[in-house]
């Protein structure tokens, strides 16, 4: 390879995964430059000039990653992930389309758009099921429907005190498990770590105070999780996976995954991985530029 | 050293912080923002919104 390429990071906030991959890039003397997504203007009717090979999308609003990447991708600037990958994993109702579509076993899913439609499908579905916001995430707004007077309740409420966006009900069937989820990283065509999130309560998200503990992939795991990723495009994700009791089910796919709290846990350099992809994707990139 | 705006208490920030690192304030927990690293300054980071994750 020539000249390492440039390697913009598109980002609101330095959390501290940003720092990591900072981080990684330096170590590895790789020029980079952070783009905060407050001060960008992005000009729809020429080639953004940003002054970088690719760009590394890591804004906290999935709204703003949707709409910098779709111009960029337009322009022909690569971008991990793609804009495909974030429209896809940032709604969980087009998620669970692609899983469908590719046979990927997933929750039993209803989609309804009336109160009264949306307690029919979770009555088809049976007591508990899960309503979920199809934006949304860690874990925020998610409800456990246990009962007809919990269901009127909550669809009242989305109703009336939610955006538009609310009242197009995303009804889930609840899946047993037994304490705990599984959260697979997948970089490119691999599985390169996992790590069980285990809570007392039925959400298991870290961002809600489950904790984390090393998960083996298993070839089974692996390749599950690497046709999860394929589905939705590919790239650098994170798959939730449910142990249900007649198989795993691969719950939702994360594209801006979080990763601080799955290093140690894991014993993976994750930065590290997903730096390779980068530099790997701005080489192929500019290999079909050529 | 840099303040709370929340609540006034000493924030230490690592020498290696970068524009836009949050940072939590040791007394009242309120998440902060490196706005400038030199000189440091801390603001309010923002409040969560409807789509932020990840």
């Amino acid at each position: 390879m020539s000249s390492a390429p440039t390697v913009g990071i598109l980002l609101s906030r330095v959390r501290v995964e940003e720092k990591l991959l900072l981080e990684e890039l330096d170590r590895r003397s790789v020029p980079t430059k952070v783009i905060d997504d407050r001060e960008l203007v992005l000009e729809a009717e020429r080639k953004p000039d940003l002054g970088v090979d690719i760009v590394v999308e890591r804004c906290i609003q999935h709204s703003r990653a949707l709409y910098a990447l779709n111009v960029l991708n337009t322009w022909g600037i690569p971008t991990v992930n793609t804009f495909e990958v974030a429209d896809i994993c940032g709604n969980k109702l087009l998620t669970t389309m692609r899983l469908i579509r590719d046979g990927v076993p997933t929750p039993r899913t209803r989609l309804a758009f009336t109160p009264e439609a949306a307690t029919t499908a979770i009555e088809e579905l049976g007591y508990p099921a899960v309503l979920k916001p199809l934006v949304g995430s860690w874990g925020r707004l998610i409800s456990k429907v246990n009962d007809r007077d919990a269901a009127e309740s909550i669809l009242e409420h989305k109703d009336v005190l939610g955006t538009y966006m609310h009242s197009i009900y995303y009804v889930q069937e609840y899946v047993p498990k037994p304490g705990r989820d599984i959260r697979a990283f997948v970089v490119g065509d691999e599985t390169i770590g996992a790590i069980y999130r285990s809570s007392d309560h039925w959400i298991t998200n870290t961002a809600r105070g489950g904790k984390a503990a090393r998960c083996p992939v298993t070839p089974e795991l692996n390749d599950l999780c690497v046709r999860a990723a394929r589905a939705v495009g590919g790239g650098v994700v994170a798959i939730d996976v449910l142990e249900g009791p007649e198989g795993p089910l691969v719950n939702e796919v994360n594209y801006t995954m979080e990763f601080r709290n799955s290093i140690d846990t894991t014993g993976v350099n994750i930065p590290g991985k997903v730096v390779d992809f980068v530099l790997e994707t701005a080489r192929k990139a500019k290999q079909d530029q050529e | 050293m840099p303040k709370c705006p929340e609540c006034d208490a000493d924030v230490t920030v690592g020498v290696d912080a970068v524009k836009g690192e949050i940072v939590a304030c040791p007394d009242c927990g309120a998440e902060l923002e490196v706005t400038e690293t030199s000189p440091l300054a801390l603001a309010l980071a923002p409040e969560a919104e409807e789509d932020w994750g990840e």
